[in-house]
């Protein structure tokens, strides 16, 4: 997954207490973790001290980086900066193949382009040195589909 | 509001599911009554919604940039996504699953402005079409202005009592027959199906307690902040298949002498939205039961069913009442 630093966070920021500090500095490196249950395989996602299955103690999974939209929106009134600024944006819910749904915003496209069932992939963009939050784009495959008119809807 | 009132209480219940806590409340209330911990309750609520904030509460600004988030919703509030956006992304899911049309979610708002010209106190009360909905500016697809709730002040208070109590009382006394309440998440990104919601559970369990059947209910008031929320309940309740609410809405059940009549007050679509419009769902159905709710009475109203939305979908209640004592 590759890591955006640098630019400076114009927006709310995740705190980060507890087993969520670890899931922002994996993503700080590139990697894109959710949990797994060690005893009844259960995937989740945010980061739980329990399995919300079984109640036993989750363990790290790191994921491809990948995903498909599950479902989203597109924002195109908001009534606080920065994001009055920035509509129409994207924002979405992705199918991670390793089980879970994660949220995040899908950029580096059209807005009306996003649709259900889209192939994207991960990025990761750093909010302070050493944390980052995952955000989506279309995956690199498809952004290629897409310049050659080919984009199946 | 204890202390406001001088209410010496010995038993309180600030349960806060959202716009539906009015719901819960009613539940919690039938059963601390039932178990003698209190034989007068009142449950209220008042709201400067649009005086304090304005029309923000759809559209975000909650959670002020460079402010640090806390608990799960940093998993949401980084990145803007305004309360509307939670429910479009619902109603983006309901189309793709089950072919919903913008044009029959736009039914719901113009069903619900037909009631809202009936009564007086109404924020909006001229007609709309279709096309007004449509043709209204998008908000977050596939959500139209006309698609959202309106923002206002409000408030109100029931009492629930005993029966004994209630009957020398000067308004004519409303049962509470069943009532239930459900929850399948709380932040947006942790429901677990988007075309489903917790009515599913409260729904048959409320009305289970009552012992009604769909076909005995005269008149529905459902938690409309979005046209999506009232959807998703008619499908939860049971009243139409799973997927089926679009078709469902357009055959005009929802509508003034339809089968179902819906938020005969005009609704939060239009008519008043202070945030949490539970205690309003309910307010309006005791207004039918007790024959009082002017030219929006449905004709031999005895049974009301109400439903809640709060949260993000998150928690749903429902209650049911009756003008005629439980079996």
């Amino acid at each position: 997954m590759e890591v955006r630093r640098g630019r400076a966070w114009n927006r709310p920021i995740p705190n980060g207490e507890g087993d969520y500090g670890e899931f922002y500095a994996a993503c700080a490196e590139g990697r894109l973790l959710v949990q797994r249950c060690p005893a009844c395989d259960h995937r989740q996602f945010y980061p739980r001290p329990v399995c919300t299955r079984c109640g036993a103690t989750p363990e790290w999974l790191e994921c491809a980086g990948t995903g498909t939209v599950h479902t989203y929106t597109i924002i195109r009134q908001y009534r606080a900066e920065p994001f009055g600024s920035e509509v129409p944006y994207a924002l979405a819910m992705i199918d991670l193949p390793e089980g879970p749904r994660i949220f995040g915003p899908i950029t580096d496209v059209d807005v009306d382009d996003v649709h259900i069932d889209m192939p994207v992939e991960a990025y990761a963009v750093e909010f302070e040195e050493g944390r980052a939050v995952p955000q989506w784009r279309p995956r690199a495959s498809e952004a290629t589909a897409a310049t050659a008119g080919d984009r199946g809807r | 509001m204890a202390e406001y009132l001088g209410i010496r209480h010995r038993y309180i219940d600030s349960t806060m599911t959202g716009g539906a806590a009015f719901e819960f409340h009613v539940q919690h209330a039938a059963a601390a009554i039932r178990e003698g911990l209190a034989e007068a309750i009142l449950v209220t609520y008042g709201s400067n919604q649009l005086s304090r904030m304005g029309r923000r509460l759809g559209t975000g600004g909650f959670v002020r940039a460079n402010e640090r988030v806390v608990g799960p919703s940093q998993f949401t509030a980084p990145f803007g996504l305004p309360l509307v956006g939670c429910y479009a992304m619902a109603a983006m899911r309901h189309m793709h699953e089950f072919g919903t049309k913008p044009e029959q979610l736009a039914q719901i708002a113009v069903g619900v402005r037909e009631f809202a010209g009936l009564n007086p106190l109404a924020r909006h009360r001229d007609p709309i079409t279709v096309d007004d909905v449509l043709s209204s500016r998008m908000i977050a697809d596939p959500l139209h202005l006309l698609d959202c709730c309106v923002i206002t002040d409000g408030g109100g208070a029931i009492v629930i009592t005993t029966e004994e109590r209630a009957r020398d009382l000067e308004q004519k006394p409303v049962y509470v027959l069943g009532a239930a309440g459900a929850q399948t998440h709380w932040n947006i990104d942790q429901m677990p199906d988007f075309t489903q919601i917790a009515a599913t559970q409260s729904g048959p369990e409320a009305m289970g307690q009552a012992g009604v059947v769909h076909d005995d209910i005269d008149t529905l008031q459902l938690y409309d902040s979005f046209t999506i929320t009232v959807l998703l309940m008619l499908e939860g309740l049971g009243f139409c298949a799973k997927g089926e609410g679009g078709a469902f809405v357009a055959e005009g059940h929802l509508r003034k002498g339809g089968k179902f009549p819906t938020n005969t007050d005009g609704g939060g679509l239009s008519s008043n939205h202070p945030g949490m419009r539970g205690i309003f769902l309910l307010i309006e159905a005791v207004r039918q039961l007790r024959g009082q709710a002017g030219d929006a009475q449905v004709p031999d109203c005895e049974v009301a069913l109400c439903c809640g939305s709060g949260g993000f979908l998150s928690c749903i209640g429902t209650v049911v009442l009756g003008n005629d004592r439980p079996a």
